[in-house]
């Protein structure tokens, strides 16, 4: 009786047609493209995009050139140097994130006691000559400059997980 | 000889006719397909080239035809060079005696089947020689497995063949499908008597094309593209116009042979090439459909399918054909 069953299923195509009809179905079901220049995907506020060196809200820079963020990246895309200021605060004298290098863990952000260094929901960027993923202290700087609002309203959106 | 001129003209027309619409729908028909697929898996497809991607086969074949024309140093030149023709050539050279309609055909030669099986075989040469030409192991191994494929399945597609030649009890095309007309419409035409021929030479096409799932002769995760991976820029293309035209013949033959070419399938309806066109455009949907589906064949189940499995089939339902035919089993072979 088996024997004769498996004849008659391979006989009559039975799974072929089984598959058929599940290709057949998919044809007519709705697609789930996102066309992405005109459409994007939800953005989840943990995003980890571009990075940015932010600042308290009186202008002072918020690295205190502890060197976690170096320590415990992985790619070993960060480098900073320190110095001692006039008045007596340490304050990085360089600060550079290769991000040809950075693979986006998001540790550095996590390290960092300040809130200093985060990522960004911001992907969208690209380099045209050699350096330009070079993301030197003035860059990151100017990263949070022009994203410090959304930047904020993520932090705060997330608090209470932190 | 104004005369003779004439009638060359005549004849070179009606190729042209053929012909320019055949490389338009090859064009389409890879549209088609990346679109079919797209959509089998929740995808759109192309669509960014002109109104809804329609321009994209006319922008692939400019890609193509700017691209350098690669001669590998240790290949044969001249064979390499007369591959892609030779797969190409015999594609287009089948279509002749197609019959679109009651009385548009080509050649209306009353050898039409022969002529058909002929060429078909015809066209495993130029893989042969392509894979040999390219002096490359992957086009070699890829030609050696099309090669046996292909005449695997040639036999057990000539066999349905004998049964349609039998139970049409002519050579000739346009009296094949003649033979189908009845009364009954769709219930006449022969896929239903040849149900298992039927099958078989339509399954049987599909290896012959090398499409999915026959497509060991290209297998990308084994031997990268098999026969034309050597080959770039139009002669690559050339090899692929001859596989897409390929399969709009297939599908044209099946559509002739067992479903009644031009005819109605209900007898209120008047007849008509439109007719034609859908059935060939259902079965060259069905290449595009198994491709979306089914997983490639391991190399020697396509062997045992070919010879254990599909060759004794047809051998027993051609007899049983022949049989249908001698007691004159109605409706079909009542006459």
């Amino acid at each position: 009786m088996e024997v004769f069953l498996h004849y008659l299923k391979s006989f009559t195509l039975w799974e072929l047609f089984k598959g058929l009809s599940l290709t057949g179905r998919r044809f007519i079901d709705k697609k789930v493209t996102i066309q992405y220049p005109e459409e994007k995907t939800p953005q989840s506020p943990r995003f980890r995009g571009l990075h940015a060196l932010r600042r308290y809200s009186n202008g002072e820079e918020r690295c205190i050139a502890c060197k976690l963020c170096e320590a415990v990246c992985p790619a070993l895309a960060i480098t900073i140097e320190s110095e001692v200021r006039d008045d007596g605060t340490r304050r990085t004298s360089k600060y550079e994130i290769d991000l040809t290098k950075c693979i986006f863990c998001g540790f550095c952000e996590e390290s960092c006691p300040v809130d200093s260094i985060v990522e960004t929901r911001h992907f969208e960027y690209h380099g045209e000559k050699r350096g330009d993923l070079l993301m030197t202290k003035e860059k990151l700087l100017a990263n949070a400059e022009r994203f410090e609002e959304q930047i904020a309203a993520d932090r705060e959106s997330e608090s209470r997980y932190r | 000889m104004p005369e003779g001129i004439l009638t060359i003209t005549i004849i070179v027309i009606k190729i042209l006719a053929i012909m320019l619409p055949l490389m338009a729908a090859v064009a389409y028909t890879t549209l088609v397909e990346r679109k079919v697929i797209g959509y089998m898996q929740l995808r759109i497809g192309p669509n960014r080239v002109g109104l809804k991607g329609l321009l994209q086969p006319i922008a692939d074949a400019l890609k193509l035809m700017c691209k350098e024309f690669i001669i590998p140093t240790g290949s044969s030149r001249f064979l390499f060079l007369l591959a892609p023709v030779l797969a190409l050539g015999p594609a287009l050279a089948a279509w002749a005696v197609i019959p679109f309609g009651s009385e548009m055909v080509l050649a209306d030669i009353n050898a039409g089947l022969l002529y058909v099986l002929a060429l078909t075989s015809l066209g495993v040469y130029g893989i042969i020689i392509a894979g040999w030409a390219s002096n490359s192991k992957y086009a070699f191994l890829g030609a050696m497995r099309s090669a046996a494929q292909i005449v695997s399945y040639e036999i057990a597609m000539g066999f349905s063949l004998v049964g349609v030649l039998v139970a049409a009890g002519s050579l000739n095309l346009g009296d094949i499908i003649e033979a189908q007309r009845g009364s009954l419409g769709i219930l006449n035409w022969f896929w239903l008597p040849l149900l298992p021929l039927f099958f078989i030479y339509f399954i049987s096409g599909v290896a012959e094309t090398n499409r999915a799932p026959f497509d060991v002769s290209e297998g990308e995760s084994e031997i990268v593209a098999g026969f034309h991976v050597e080959y770039a820029g139009m002669a690559f293309a050339l090899f692929f116009l001859a596989e897409y035209a390929n399969m709009i013949l297939i599908s044209a033959l099946t559509a002739v042979l067992f479903m009644g070419g031009w005819l109605s399938p209900v007898s209120w309806v008047p007849d008509g090439i439109h007719w034609f066109f859908a059935k060939t455009g259902f079965f060259l949907f069905l290449f595009l459909w198994f491709r979306a589906t089914f997983p490639r064949y391991r190399y020697d189940q396509i062997m045992r399918l070919g010879w254990k499995i599909f060759l004794p089939i047809t051998i027993v339902w051609v007899m049983v054909v022949a049989a249908m035919v001698v007691w004159k089993i109605p409706p079909w072979f009542s006459s």
